[in-house]
């Protein structure tokens, strides 16, 4: 049994009156790749927004190595440097170019000195097969070439846990497999990621763990060959028809 | 056509007598403008930086307090001085000063008061550009900021602020533009700006026509001048639109070492890597997103 990283508890979120979270539980070691799948509105984004807390969860704790950070009073920015995000609009900061975009981090959260900073973007800019594009800024390239860049953004915090808030849905079908190799790339040196995605040939051959998320609770969870395979609940039955219908 | 020859005619004598007062008025009317906008902007950058703190109800009390105390107070201002004329602000602020100390406090000069009030008059303008600019950026570039471990002021002041003042370079354009026209109103405490002194030669000579001809020239030369400054700054902040492709291996270069030619990078021609690509581009095109 490997080390414990993230464990969520009884965690809800409601928007008003409109509850979107009920009474979530599940835990991720580390090295997991989990993919959290499920309908549009079924609560995923959420659900990893408030992990990040980027959402205020309404009740429940978010335990990272133990600790309580969805508590008040404790500190949100040195917790989010541990648990990078990619975003589905990629969110790079337009004023920026590649390089300064994986740089600004490091530099201004992280205090590292602006050539070791360099150095670290280099690095993951490269691993992502991003680095000759350096100089360019976010609007001269590609979708698919934004993500890879919001990954190495991400990876130059060194984090322990990367967030994907559906990587490739803003990307015309031909960008998708550039950012699903990364990602693929990046589980295999087993770093722990937690996915919410529509691409269910990522989840059945990358994750490790899969969550089917209906109407704000965990409807199923598990392997990928229980969930996927042989789906237990009339819910993920009918949601994985409907994907293979498409 | 007799009437425009006497025209140039009077226009060409009056410079001819009264350049350096004419010269005079421009320079006070284009320091004033300047100094003003200037001070104008950093009080509406202040504004409007505090404006847009977020709170929540999760804060405590006394912080959604203060944050909700400051929103009021900047609104106050705003409203005040937006909406009262700037002429009568001048002239409140002048006389204002020695009617509540009994004179005992004058202004030092009517520079400082005139500088004074065209600042908070332009404070007032950009505290609403300015909040305009922030709320206006895509609040995807606040949460990516946030998702690397920003504060909200390191969120500010590295992703928020840049891209927000260059939206809002058109509003200090249109202030300073707007400044420099209407600082003419300062004449009504005796400051000796470019209008100031087309009332006082018409004072004594009563060519006014002539007189007000050098100064719509004189205005407009001004503005025209500024706009076509104001537009060069902001192609120049835009940067430029291309950018240059990294050939080289930046990490080795980076680290100082030395590579050897025959080695070669994925991006080198002999490469095994270059080779491959070059081959899967010719069997399945270029894929798009590569240039």
């Amino acid at each position: 049994m490997s080390e414990l990283v993230l464990e969520v508890r009884h965690l809800s979120k409601s928007f008003g009156s409109n509850e979107v979270l009920r009474d979530i539980d599940f835990t991720v070691s580390k090295g997991d790749v989990t993919a959290i799948i499920g309908a549009s509105g079924s609560g995923k984004s959420t659900l990893l927004r408030c992990i990040n807390l980027l959402e205020t969860p309404t009740s429940g704790e978010i335990l990272f190595h133990g600790q309580n950070v969805a508590a008040r009073g404790t500190d949100p920015c040195a917790y989010r440097t541990k648990v990078g995000m990619v975003f589905q609009s990629f969110n790079l900061f337009n004023n920026m170019t590649v390089l300064q975009n994986c740089m600004v981090g490091q530099t201004k959260v992280l205090r590292r000195p602006s050539d070791e900073a360099r150095a670290t973007a280099l690095h993951y800019l490269e691993k992502v097969g991003m680095a000759p594009y350096i100089n360019a800024k976010p609007r001269q390239i590609s979708g698919g070439q934004k993500q890879r860049v919001a990954i190495a953004r991400a990876l130059a915090m060194g984090p322990e846990v990367l967030l994907f808030d559906e990587p490739t849905s803003a990307l015309d079908p031909e960008m998708v497999g550039e950012v699903l190799t990364v990602m693929q790339d990046l589980a295999r040196e087993g770093m722990t990621m937690l996915v919410v995605t529509h691409e269910m040939a990522f989840a059945r051959d990358v994750s490790t763990h899969v969550v089917y998320m209906n109407q704000g609770v965990i409807c199923e969870e598990g392997t990928p060959e229980q969930v996927l395979g042989n789906p237990q609940k009339k819910e993920t039955q009918d949601f994985l028809a409907r994907f293979r219908g498409q | 056509m007799q009437r425009f020859l006497d025209l140039c005619q009077d226009v060409a004598l009056l410079w001819q007598n009264y350049w350096p007062g004419y010269l005079n008025g421009v320079k006070n009317t284009l320091i004033l403008a300047l100094i003003g906008t200037v001070i104008g902007c950093v009080i509406g950058l202040v504004c409007g930086i505090l404006n847009t703190i977020p709170y929540s109800k999760s804060d405590p009390a006394p912080k959604r307090f203060l944050l909700k105390l400051i929103r009021i107070v900047v609104r106050v201002y705003v409203e005040v001085f937006r909406g009262t004329p700037m002429i009568l602000q001048a002239v409140f602020i002048y006389y204002g000063l020695p009617y509540f100390t009994y004179n005992a406090v004058q202004w030092p000069s009517v520079w400082a008061a005139s500088i004074l009030v065209v600042s908070i008059n332009t404070g007032a303008y950009m505290a609403e550009s300015v909040r305009g600019g922030i709320i206006s950026i895509d609040p995807g570039q606040t949460e990516g900021a946030k998702a690397i471990g920003m504060t909200h002021f390191q969120t500010m002041t590295s992703v928020i602020l840049p891209q927000a003042l260059r939206n809002i370079m058109p509003q200090i354009g249109n202030n300073f533009i707007i400044n420099v026209k209407d600082s003419s109103v300062m004449f009504i405490i005796t400051f000796t700006e470019f209008f100031a002194f087309h009332r006082y030669i018409t004072g004594i000579n009563m060519m006014y026509f002539p007189s007000a001809t050098v100064e719509m020239i004189g205005y407009l030369t001004m503005t025209l001048i500024a706009s076509f400054i104001l537009r060069w700054v902001e192609k120049r902040m835009d940067g430029s639109d291309s950018y240059e492709l990294v050939q080289a291996d930046q990490l080795t270069m980076a680290a100082g070492t030395y590579t050897h030619p025959d080695k070669g990078t994925p991006f080198d021609e002999r490469s095994k890597e270059h080779r491959e690509r070059v081959r899967q581009e010719l069997k399945y095109g270029r894929p798009k997103g590569d240039r």
